[in-house]
């Protein structure tokens, strides 16, 4: 309760979620009026999980300083292990309904042999994978898109802040990780389906008797949770010493260490625990969109949900948040063809060609000019200016805030 | 008195330069020491070694009773097992608060999972009150540290030094760049200091080194050159011919 009264923000935020849910719910075909279309519906939950992964961008580059450009590893890493299990469920129940029309019932071995067939015939294998072992089960799959991103960034992690790694460097230790974990996955022998991926995950067994109409609004309910929550964990998290602590890495970590903090640890933990959050935000996300393969984890991903974050005004939560959902709403806007075209004369200027320009340019407005991105008019309405610090940013290190993303 | 830190043999090179050249001394529990000389004597390096900044070609850096090699532990390690060290130039985190720099500061469990459930008690809050009280920051509490002018930086980094309670306490030119009564209430902090706990000065300016009146070891070319009182150490031919043959 007592972070509600120190961040009136917080009550703000999940008033505003609490509403939202509420208005596209009864606006909805399954439950409401039918003024919003289910795809449109998929759209919005679909965009509460890529708010989810800005809140833990935000966490690991706005609080800690560590320009991660690899997060959307772990998103999609989330999405392959729920996808397995979609994939292998659902083969299976039209498996077992296939075969059942046989003179003999099918042995377990039958059953699997011809669900690998099914899933693997696009790549030409028919065997099932060892990768695949746990597959079956819907337990087993839930903790393993936990696990993966947290094993996979702890290792990674633990590498490379051992070794001292910041700035820069790390940045593009991220992007590598990332292009290499994504090259992997292109690969058809890697038992993931290559470029295919894994698809028709929006058929969620167990519930084939419901629309997808109602699918796609408890999906979208579940992304909404998990942002309310996720929300209130990043606010606990930042207020406490801990948030202290990262943010003084953030500005200056040999002054942490001198202090007698394990800055490594702290790091890590911040960077492991974004990372699941990142696959459950992931987990959340592929069964909506339908279909995740190996262009989901493509650096320039990444390196999107950076823009995100810095539009929507990095080291504050609602920042986060915001950027993700005005850019990627606005994004699917022009690239759905829904911007009309702008004739000039002998050219005529198509939205689905010219955004990403639109996008870039905006990226650099908001760097050079307005560095507390789309979250900083809030300070406007509050009064608050930045420090003057004749340019001086808050601390030695790279990814210190500057001064005029800083409150005075 | 036992002996707190000792430093014997250290040498460190950087690119075919000798910073510090086989420098032995030591200092007792609850000293205070100025340690004085020229530019590149290897002053700063020594606090480098010391605190693990820089990790030196040979020798051997000892702590406490129990005789802990500073050299096998981390910066993080060192600072936990009771060493701090005062930056030349004023280094507190900006961003924050003045109570949140202390608090950070504040002696209490370092690791990440025990930060992350830690909360302030009415002690903790109680304290934080005593040492702006003792740095003379009282009313600055709420302020960002950023605000701050370059004395009450450096008085705010002192209280912070005070709340980590070291055995041992680095101090890096801690008058520079200050005002005269600025610098006063600096001399004043530092001996009080001295009362509970080992202080090691660096400084240049040997005003200020003997408003402090404490043993002083001259360093030069990265070794000791002189100890003793700083009447006594200025007497020495060798030192003057240092101080004044080399400007």
């Amino acid at each position: 309760m007592n972070l509600f009264r120190k961040h009136p923000s917080l009550p703000v935020f999940l008033g505003l979620l609490a509403a939202f849910v509420l208005a596209v719910t009864l606006m909805s075909e399954a439950a409401g009026a039918g003024l919003v279309s289910t795809s449109f519906v998929k759209t919005l939950g679909k965009t509460l999980c890529l708010c989810l992964i800005a809140l833990a961008m935000d966490l690991v580059w706005g609080y800690t300083g560590i320009l991660s450009l690899g997060h959307f590893a772990f998103f999609g890493l989330g999405g392959y292990m729920i996808g397995m299990w979609l994939m292998y469920a659902r083969t299976e129940t039209i498996v077992e309904a296939s075969l059942a029309s046989g003179a003999l019932p099918p042995t377990p071995q039958e059953v699997q042999d011809a669900i690998a067939t099914q899933i693997f015939g696009v790549v030409g294998a028919s065997d099932l994978p060892a990768i695949w072992s746990l597959a079956g089960s819907l337990p087993a799959q839930l903790a393993l898109v936990v696990l993966v991103p947290a094993a996979l960034a702890a290792v990674f992690g633990w590498l490379a802040f051992r070794a001292r790694v910041t700035g820069v460097y790390l940045s593009i230790l991220t992007q590598a990780m990332t292009l290499a974990l994504a090259l992997w996955l292109f690969q058809n022998d890697s038992g993931l389906r290559g470029n295919n991926g894994l698809s028709g995950l929006q058929n969620i067994p167990g519930l084939e008797q419901h629309g997808q109409d109602l699918v796609s609004l408890w999906f979208f309910w579940a992304s909404a949770l998990a942002l309310g929550l996720g929300y209130l964990g990043a606010q606990w998290l930042v207020s406490g010493k801990f948030g202290s602590v990262i943010r003084a890495i953030r500005d200056d970590e040999a002054r942490v260490r001198f202090l007698g903090y394990p800055v490594e640890g702290f790091k890590l933990f911040v960077f492991v625990l974004t990372a699941v959050v990142a696959g459950l935000a992931g987990a959340l996300y592929y069964p909506q969109a339908g279909i995740v393969n190996p262009a989901e984890l493509a650096p320039i991903a990444s390196i999107y949900l950076a823009v995100w974050v810095a539009i929507g005004g990095r080291g504050r939560l609602y920042g986060a948040v915001i950027g993700a959902a005005f850019v990627s709403l606005v994004s699917t806007w022009f690239t759905g063809g829904n911007a009309p075209d702008i004739p000039l004369g002998g050219y005529t200027l198509h939205w689905v060609d010219w955004w990403q320009v639109l996008l870039g340019l905006s990226f650099v407005a908001v760097t050079l000019y307005a560095p507390r991105g789309i979250g900083g008019l809030f300070d406007l309405l509050a009064g608050l200016r930045a420090p003057n610090r004749r340019g001086a940013p808050l601390g030695p290190d790279q990814g210190a805030l500057q001064e005029k993303e800083a409150d005075a | 008195m036992s002996t707190l830190l000792e430093v014997s043999g250290v040498s460190v090179t950087f690119d075919g330069f000798r910073a510090i050249n086989n420098l032995s001394f030591s200092i007792a529990e609850g000293e205070l020491r100025a340690v004085i000389g020229p530019n590149g004597a290897g002053k700063t390096t020594f606090m480098d070694i010391v605190t693990g900044k820089t990790r030196p070609d040979s020798g051997r850096v000892l702590f406490g009773e129990k005789s802990v090699d500073l050299l096998r532990l981390s910066e993080a390690r060192i600072a936990r097992a009771g060493v701090g060290r005062k930056f030349q130039r004023p280094t507190v985190f900006e961003d924050q608060t003045v109570a949140e720099n202390l608090m950070l500061a504040l002696r209490a469990h370092r690791a990440p999972w025990r930060v992350l459930f830690w909360r302030p008690k009415p002690a903790d809050h109680a304290r934080i009150a005593e040492l702006a009280a003792e740095v003379g920051l009282s009313d600055q509490l709420p302020r960002k540290a950023g605000e701050l002018s370059h004395g009450q930086k450096q008085w705010l980094e002192i209280g912070m030094l005070l709340a980590q309670e070291p055995r041992l306490l680095l101090v890096d030119e801690p008058a520079a760049g200050m005002t005269g009564p600025e610098r006063e209430h600096t001399t004043d902090l530092l001996v009080s200091l001295a009362r509970s706990r080992a202080v090691v000065v660096v400084e240049h300016d040997m005003e200020f080194v003997r408003r402090l009146a404490c043993k002083v070891t001259v360093l030069h070319e990265g070794s000791v050159l002189a100890e003793g009182s700083l009447d006594h150490v200025t007497a020495n031919p060798a030192v003057i011919d240092v101080y004044l043959g080399r400007g």
